[in-house]
């Protein structure tokens, strides 16, 4: 019992020990006096949590029952450090200039940040790490019992666990949780860690000096005595070993806490260097006395000793109470260094992919106050912290410790190694996108659970016996232990095997079909093309960022209204006549004021930039982006209606032109009549007038005024007769009378209409009969009318010493041709644009009409599916009348 | 007391009418139907009064008047102005134009007569 009450007054003391030196590492780190925390010596012993409790007493029982096998696990780290060191520089630079927070966040981000599949993530690390806790709270309990000397109670030790939980609990919420720093850095964690590191480092080696030296007797001896023993045979179990060794690689890359203290917790480059030969050196050391230690704890102990406790026993059993108790510091460290840094890996997870989502949710409208976000955030975290912890807790109290735990080891590790392609493929492949990523998980997840996770809790707890015999309802290719017929391998290595081929298969093709979102895109080329630069530059002088912000300020806000808005800060801080410190207050005036001309996410990254000194995130480039989308959209509205304005304004415009137009012809129109119809009225009213009031008139002046009163008449009547004629041809409803005709019989009656009255001049007309045989399907009554109009006016304004006129007639591609040319002078060229005018008298006015003949004839013979021009050049007058033939009409 | 009256007009029954109304009182009446060179005629001609159609073939009356009120021989002429068109706008350019008196047609043709005598009376 003393031996008890030393060893826990011990282990308290150095549990005060490691809060002292995480207290004082974390307070010079706080008063920048911290750079020796940064050294990579620090980091790389930090590294050491690879080696748990699991490691430092279980590698000596795996020695024990397996021999030489337990050296894969310490290989396979060994192996992605020397050669795969630039896999994991590309990683810790990502991890730096992306500020990634954990694995679950680094595959979130890199696939479009996708919460989706960080929650994905962070259950599979949950799944496969819990196990992990409860195997470190047994090795502490295990290690306990060891000195209590109780065989085995494991009533009484329910107790302890929960203890050690509690304290570790609290210590990592104490040091994991005391601030937010933005890049996640836990100085004095890990300055407890590297403390812890050369603890167990140093227990090891002085327990493996001991067993050499002490009970062997030297170097010789021991070799023999391996050399006689059955571990010593060197029996490969290439498969088994092969699948062990990719295991304990990809493990090292992808749990939870190896990538917190490899890449969330690293400062530069240098630090890796370092570690890809030191740390590979440690594991070494860690390995060299395993066998010679398992070797001779089955020598010398009773038979059925536990070969996981012979770190312990064998000390005790030569009545080394101090080396045993050093041995027991180291697995205590192991432990809790695991645990601790399990748990703030596991906590920032599930804090920023679960439950931060889930609070901003369900109060989004309470997020403008910044202090509000941050002590969430880290109540969340510590809540998350505890959540973790009794989980691990309730694991090994439900699973009552014992031999089951210790398996589960491999097959967490194989769980949470699932995130491998998807890691991979997200930092060198361009091509791989979220589909992919969620497709290789979830496939990887279930095949992982299906043969390996579930059957491990033994056949017949989730599994049915008979599915690991026979397949699950006699489908042999299902079972679990033996996929697609292929059996006779290790039940490990087979669930490795099928679930990171599927998990791979399942990545690749699923990233080949799918299309990757614009966001997913810039991620995939930020991760792929990281920057070789390192680090982010620090800014701490805030007289230049205030500088900075000025100039930038002026030249969005106007140098006035800049200057204006600096010296009122200032003012506000009380530093009148200099410029404003840059606090937080200050930063969120100014981006507010920013945002009024630029947009929030521009003001946001331009600040960003300059205060931070931070690279602007592609989510900040996004939200620019799409702001500058959407101004660009309401310029281009803008713009749009500003052509339809336009396009309006100059369709009204024409539209008045018109109206303005047709007003003035309507003027001119009736100022036209009004002179035709008062003409001969004049005439009538005159000689009307001398009729009546004047005596002694002969007899031929009688006869002489009443004849000019009756053609005037009749002119006044014809002119009336033409405006209606015109009126309907024009406006309204015209009924043809259509019917088949022969040309030369329309063109006798016309001539002989036309040259009816004997009182005008003489006028020859030449005709070609045997031409004017053509039948026309057509109004003959208003062609006839046409070619009457056309023949008085040869016979009216012909000015030719003997007016001749020549009607001839031409069939061309399915219409026909009548010209009728006189051999006058012909129409003006000026005036042959206009004749076909209303009221177009061009001649003067000894013939007498009113000017709408042509005007009538150009509407008949438009309604009649023809056209009516007029030809130049033809020597005399020349009208062409041009009808279809033998087709339907153009005419209601 | 009648005089000599010039009467440019293109229309030949209304000439007729105009020539055969001014003879009978005892007015000589010349007459000329174009546009075109009527302010020449005029000149030539030189009449007590003038009697002006607007709508003449080639140049319109009121051009022909603005023409003749250009000249200082003619500056004073009393001209009689006729036109078939009878708008208010029409009555407005010929007092624009010069015209002594305006008159629309038809008329009747003791109006004419009123015309010529009150216009050679004032002058």
């Amino acid at each position: 019992m003393t031996m008890l009450n030393a060893l826990a007054a011990i282990s308290i003391l150095y549990v005060f020990f490691l809060f002292a030196v995480a207290f004082f590492a974390e307070r010079a780190a706080r008063r920048g006096r911290g750079n020796w925390l940064h050294t990579p010596i620090i980091y790389t012993l930090s590294l050491s949590i690879y080696c748990t409790a699991w490691t430092f007493y279980g590698a000596v029982g795996s020695a024990a029952r397996n021999g030489f096998e337990y050296l894969t696990i310490y290989l396979g780290p060994s192996l992605v450090l020397i050669g795969w060191w630039w896999v994991l520089r590309k990683l810790v630079r990502i991890g730096r200039s992306q500020r990634i927070t954990s694995v679950a966040d680094l595959i979130s981000s890199r696939y479009g940040k996708s919460n989706l599949l960080g929650v994905g993530v962070t259950l599979l690390a949950v799944v496969g790490t819990t196990p992990y806790i409860a195997l470190q709270l047994q090795s502490v309990v295990l290690s306990v019992e060891v000195f209590s000397g109780a065989p085995d109670g494991m009533a009484n030790n329910q107790p302890t666990a929960l203890w050690v939980a509690v304290g570790l609990a609290i210590f990592t919420v104490i040091f994991g949780t005391r601030n937010l720093d933005a890049n996640e850095r836990h100085h004095g964690v890990v300055m407890a860690i590297a403390v812890e590191a050369i603890v167990k480092l140093a227990a090891l080696l002085a327990v493996g000096i001991f067993v050499v030296w002490g009970i062997s007797g030297g170097v010789g001896p021991v070799l023999d005595r391996i050399d006689a023993s059955a571990l010593g045979r060197w029996e490969v179990q290439g498969g088994r070993w092969a699948g062990l060794l990719f295991l304990s690689a990809a493990a090292f890359l992808c749990l939870p806490r190896m990538f917190q203290v490899m890449v969330v917790e690293n400062d530069n480059d240098a630090q890796l260097r370092m570690a890809a030969w030191a740390f590979p050196l440690y594991l070494m050391l860690m390995s060299l006395f395993i066998l010679p230690i398992a070797v001779v704890g089955l020598d010398v102990l009773p038979e059925g000793s536990n070969p996981d406790l012979f770190v312990l026993t064998v000390p005790l059993a030569f009545g080394q109470d101090g080396l045993a108790m050093l041995s027991f510091l180291g697995g205590f460290s192991s432990a809790t260094s695991m645990v601790i840094v399990a748990a703030i890996a596991l906590s920032t997870m599930v804090s920023n992919h679960i439950v931060m989502p889930l609070w901003l949710r369900f109060n989004e409208t309470r997020v403008s106050v910044s202090g509000d976000v941050r002590n969430v955030v880290l109540v969340s975290r510590r809540v998350s912290i505890a959540g973790v912890l009794a989980l691990g807790y309730l694991y090994y109290a439900q699973s009552g410790g014992g031999a089951a735990l210790a398996t589960i080891g491999l097959v967490a590790f194989t769980g949470v190694a699932q995130v491998l392609p998807a890691l991979l493929g997200g930092i060198f492949w361009r091509g791989a996108t979220r589909a992919g990523a969620f497709a290789g998980l979830t496939v990887g997840f279930l095949v992982w659970l299906y043969t390996l996770y579930l059957p491990s809790f033994g056949s017949g707890a989730f599994v049915p016996e008979s599915w690991l015999e026979t397949g699950p309802f006699g489908v042999m290719w299902l079972n679990p232990q033996a996929l697609f017929g292929i059996t006779g391998i290790d039940p490990l290595l087979h669930a490795v095997l099928w679930s990171f081929f599927l998990n791979t298969i399942a990545f690749f093709g699923v990233s080949l079909a799918s299309f990757p979102s614009p966001l997913e895109r810039l991620q995939g080329a930020q991760f792929v093309n990281v920057q070789q630069a390192t680090g982010p530059r620090s800014w701490s002088q805030s007289g230049a960022q205030a500088e900075d912000l000025m100039v930038m300020a002026q030249r969005i806000l106007g140098a006035a209204d800049a200057q204006a808005l600096f010296l009122r800060e200032a003012r506000r801080q009380g530093l009148d006549g200099h410029l404003p410190m840059t606090s937080p207050e200050f930063l969120e005036v100014l981006e507010r004021e920013l945002a009024g001309s630029v947009g929030a996410a521009t003001a946001h990254a331009m600040i960003g930039q300059i205060v931070g000194g931070m690279s602007i995130s592609v989510a900040d480039l996004m939200a620019v982006a799409d702001e500058t989308a959407q101004m660009m959209e309401t310029s281009a509205r803008l713009e749009a209606q500003s052509r339809e304005l336009t396009r309006t304004a100059a369709q009204l415009r024409a539209a008045n032109d018109k109206l303005t137009r047709l007003s003035v012809q309507k003027d001119a129109f009736l100022s036209q009549i009004s002179h035709e119809l008062r003409t001969p009225m004049t005439s009538i009213r005159a000689f009307s007038e001398i009729l009546r009031d004047t005596d002694g008139i002969t007899r031929e002046e009688q006869n002489r005024y009443a004849s000019i009163i009756h053609d005037e008449a009749i002119r006044l009547t014809r002119l009336l007769d033409d405006l209606l004629d015109l009126s309907v041809l024009e406006n309204g409803q015209v009924s043809l009378n259509i019917g088949q005709g022969v040309l030369s019989d329309v063109l006798d009656r016309a001539v002989a209409a036309a040259l009816a009255h004997g009182d005008e001049q003489v006028l020859m007309i030449h005709r070609h009969r045997s031409r004017e045989e053509v039948i026309l399907n057509t109004d003959t009554e208003r062609l006839s009318q046409v070619f009457i109009n056309l023949i008085a006016n040869a016979r009216k304004y012909c000015d030719a010493g003997r007016p001749e006129l020549s009607i001839h007639v031409e069939q061309i591609a399915g219409s026909v041709n009548v010209d009728f040319v006189d051999n006058g002078s012909g129409v003006a060229p000026e005036a042959q644009d206009v004749i076909f005018e209303k009221f177009a008298r061009v001649s003067d006015q000894k013939a007498g009409g009113a000017g709408l003949g042509l005007a009538i004839c150009r509407q008949i013979v438009s309604r009649l599916g023809g056209e009516i021009s007029y030809l130049p050049g033809r020597g005399g007058a020349a009208f062409r009348v041009s009808l279809p033939l033998n087709q339907a009409l153009a005419a209601q | 007391m009648a005089g000599h009256v010039l009467l440019i007009e293109d229309e030949p029954n209304i000439i007729e009418a105009i020539r055969f109304i001014l003879s009978r009182e005892g007015w000589r009446v010349d007459t000329h139907s174009n546009g075109v060179d009527a302010a020449d005629v005029v000149r030539a001609k030189s009449p007590d009064v003038l009697i002006l159609d607007v709508m003449l073939p080639g140049r319109s009356g009121y051009d022909i008047l603005r023409d003749l009120r250009g000249a200082p021989d003619t500056e004073e002429l009393p001209v009689l102005m006729l036109t078939a068109r009878g708008q208010n706008k029409d009555r407005e350019m010929a007092e624009r134009a010069g015209a002594s008196r305006f008159m629309t047609k038809p008329f009747s043709n003791a109006e004419v007569l009123d015309a010529v005598r009150s216009l050679t009376v004032t002058s």
